[in-house]
């Protein structure tokens, strides 16, 4: 039942909304159908912690500690941003930059984006996976061209056709997938591509086959997940579209696109009996990290610099993934917690800061602590958060990684350690130039929403402290079940 | 079954007309050529599709078949026609790559694609091993034919010639994915559609050309 609420409900929202987006109240219906989701993902994780795995409908659907958290996380992140935007999309909407038509798009696409999220991470049927993950792009399309400027439309073809063009690659690693274990679980097999069914006799899939479909889900899920050198698109449809969805898309998409690529490893290294699978992750994330880290320092615009950011921690997710084992598993699924929360108040803090200037330009952002402290302080604090700096959760999260990476694979460190290096300095000075210094900002017409800013970089310094016990152990099960390493 | 080579026969030269189509469609300068190509290539699909579910009596197929007839074969191209004429769009600029070097591309993948698919085709279930290697070729031809195309529109024929391949490549190695796949996968291009065919417009507003060499260059620093 409740999972039923949990899809239905952005489906529901975005047909409601589809009608009435452009009314005066259509922020508040946003985020009351948010609000209706995150309680539909919060009884499903209750159930999850109290009872343990369930699958639904003839198990076409699932949830079990993995998608669990991502479920929480992503109904969490959805209801924060939908409070962000209720201010910042009326000063868009103020400011003329978004014409009433495009506000209801933007309202009835915010919805059905979290819905082919939800949908996504809950479904068993790897087909399915991808038809939603193919559905959660072609509704923000719209969204990254959204202002119709030149360079939004730009960004929005590329998104379009880059991520198109990669997910027709996963296409056709899943119907390989499907080839293989069709042999296995019988022809028009019931089941043939429910994860649960492939996990359990994943020994017996034909391993050529199944290196080469992990090679293409790799590189067609790794394009979403923005993993160099598959990441053009990234930065142009962060930086273009209304920040409210460079949040989501930065916080939650690539996680999603990640939780794929896991996924599908997870069958192909118990095929294959080898660790090569997360030899390739690894090598991804890596290069991911050190281009992304090194390619910060030409960052002219605030928004770009920070999705650059996410590249170089989608990177690292993916590198611990990769080397696998219980700690690098338990940290990569913590950083991916962390990385989420940390980055989308990130966004909502600079879409403040880029609304007060009028531009995104870094440069033209100054003073930010003097004219609104609190938007100011909310950005210097996210941004140390991101860069790692105790007692926040990332910096619990790169410790572990670090340290298993410096057990497991030394020649990796000192990589990893330049790169920590040039992004801290990178993030550290642009930050301090906006945040400090004299300042030529206006103040705004509505006053902006930052309780979702402290309330994610709040629980995100817990969890840097201190982790519930139940994510502890829905954290120790999921890095289990990905298995990997040694 | 007496008649099994003949029908398998029948399938291999549809697979190779397959590949034919890609080829033309490679070497195609004038968009709405390049439309009823690809109209024809989901006509062939359809064909191949429906001899399959002959042969099988798969009632699953013969629903996958009508899929692609009412999709690929009359909704995209209709769809496709209207927005050439609207858009006034009816030739690309030079490609990238000279149409001769494309060929040559071309046929080097074709080479490299039936090694690819060579373990595939051991495994699959069923009688039709060399059309997973065409399939392979069909969807690296399509990609080719995007990466040098410079017309937004001749882009995304490559890109749904691209999905002929992959539905082509699933159906012959499997009789097909499962119905509610098939269908989402066919929901999916359909809106994908509809969202360009919005996006399209938005950009000639914006550039009064669908050139994709005005969208470059509008972004410093990358």
């Amino acid at each position: 039942m409740d999972l039923l609420a949990l899809l239905v409900t952005p489906l529901a929202g975005a047909f409601v909304l589809a009608w009435t987006g452009a009314g005066r109240r259509a922020p508040e219906v946003n985020t009351a159908f948010s609000l209706a989701t995150f309680a539909a993902a919060a009884t499903l994780a209750w159930r999850v912690a109290t009872r343990g795995d369930a699958t639904f409908a003839n198990d076409e659907f699932f949830i079990d500690p993995f998608n669990a958290f991502l479920v929480a996380l992503t109904a969490f992140v959805g209801l924060t941003t939908s409070l962000f935007s209720r201010p910042y999309m009326r000063i868009e909407a103020d400011d003329r930059r978004v014409s009433p038509g495009a506000l209801r798009l933007y309202h009835a696409m915010y919805q059905l984006f979290i819905g082919t999220m939800l949908l996504a991470l809950t479904t068993n049927n790897l087909g399915l996976m991808w038809v939603a993950m193919e559905a959660a792009t072609l509704s923000t399309v719209l969204l990254v061209a959204l202002y119709r400027t030149p360079a939004a439309l730009e960004a929005g073809w590329k998104y379009f056709i880059l991520c198109g063009v990669g997910i027709a690659q996963a296409l056709f690693g899943t119907i390989l997938l499907y080839i293989a274990a069709e042999r296995v679980l019988g022809a028009q097999g019931v089941g043939a591509l429910l994860w649960t069914h492939l996990d359990a006799v994943k020994g017996q899939l034909e391993p050529r086959v199944l290196s080469i479909a992990f090679v293409f889900l790799l590189v067609g899920y790794g394009t979403k997940t923005g993993l160099v050198p598959l990441h053009n698109w990234l930065p142009d449809a962060h930086a273009e579209g209304p920040t409210p969805i460079s949040a989501v898309l930065s916080g939650l998409l690539l996680n999603v696109a990640l939780y794929a690529v896991v996924r599908c490893k997870v069958l192909v290294e118990g095929s294959l009996h080898s660790a090569w699978p997360g030899r390739m992750l690894m090598g991804f994330g890596l290069v991911s990290v050190l281009v992304a880290s090194f390619s910060l320092w030409r960052q002219r615009d605030i928004k770009r610099l920070f999705a650059f950011s996410s590249i170089e921690h989608m990177g690292l997710v993916a590198f611990a993934f990769g080397m696998g084992g219980p700690v690098a598993n338990f940290a990569a699924l913590l950083h991916m917690t962390v990385h989420s929360l940390t980055k989308s108040a990130i966004f909502f803090a600079a879409g403040h800061a880029a609304q007060k200037s009028g531009s995104q330009s870094i440069e033209r952002i100054r003073g930010l602590a003097t004219v609104s402290p609190t938007v100011g302080w909310g950005l210097m604090i996210g941004a140390l958060a991101i860069l790692g700096v105790p007692p926040f959760g990332v910096f619990a999260s790169e410790f572990l990684i670090l340290t298993t990476a410096m057990r497991d694979h030394p020649w990796t460190t000192p990589i990893l350690l330049l790169s920590f290096a040039v992004a801290f300095a990178a993030i550290f000075s642009r930050v301090q130039s906006m945040v400090f210094g004299d300042t030529t900002l206006r103040r705004l017409p509505h006053s902006p929403a930052l309780l979702p800013v402290f309330v994610h970089l709040g629980l995100v310094l817990m969890l840097g402290l201190f982790i519930p016990p139940f994510l502890a152990t829905w954290y120790g099960a999921a890095a289990r079940l990905i298995g990997g390493g040694g | 079954m007496a008649h099994t080579p003949f029908v398998m026969q029948l399938l291999d030269s549809l697979a190779a007309l397959l590949l034919l189509l890609s080829f033309a469609m490679l070497a195609q300068r004038r968009v709405a050529t390049l439309v009823e190509l690809f109209a024809l290539q989901g006509g062939v699909l359809c064909a191949a599709t429906l001899l399959l579910a002959w042969r099988t009596g798969d009632g699953n197929l013969l629903l996958s078949a009508a899929l692609t007839l009412s999709l690929k074969v009359l909704a995209l191209p209709w769809l496709l026609r209207r927005m050439i004429r609207r858009l006034g769009v009816y030739w690309d600029t030079d490609p990238l790559l000279n149409i001769p070097g494309t060929m040559l591309v071309g046929v080097l993948i074709v080479v490299f694609s039936f090694g690819l698919a060579q373990p595939v085709s051991a495994l699959a279930s069923t009688a039709t091993r060399s059309a997973i290697g065409i399939a392979v070729a069909v969807i690296l031809l399509a990609f080719l034919t995007m990466i040098t195309r410079r017309k937004a529109m001749s882009q995304v024929i490559g890109f749904l010639s691209m999905e002929n391949g992959l539905f082509f490549g699933a159906m012959s190695a499997t009789y097909g994915m499962p119905m509610v796949v098939e269908l989402g996968v066919a929901l999916d291009v359909l809106v994908a559609m509809l969202v360009l065919g919005v996006f399209f417009f938005q950009i000639r507003e914006q550039f009064d050309s669908l050139d994709l060499d005005r969208l470059e260059s509008h972004q410093g620093g990358r």
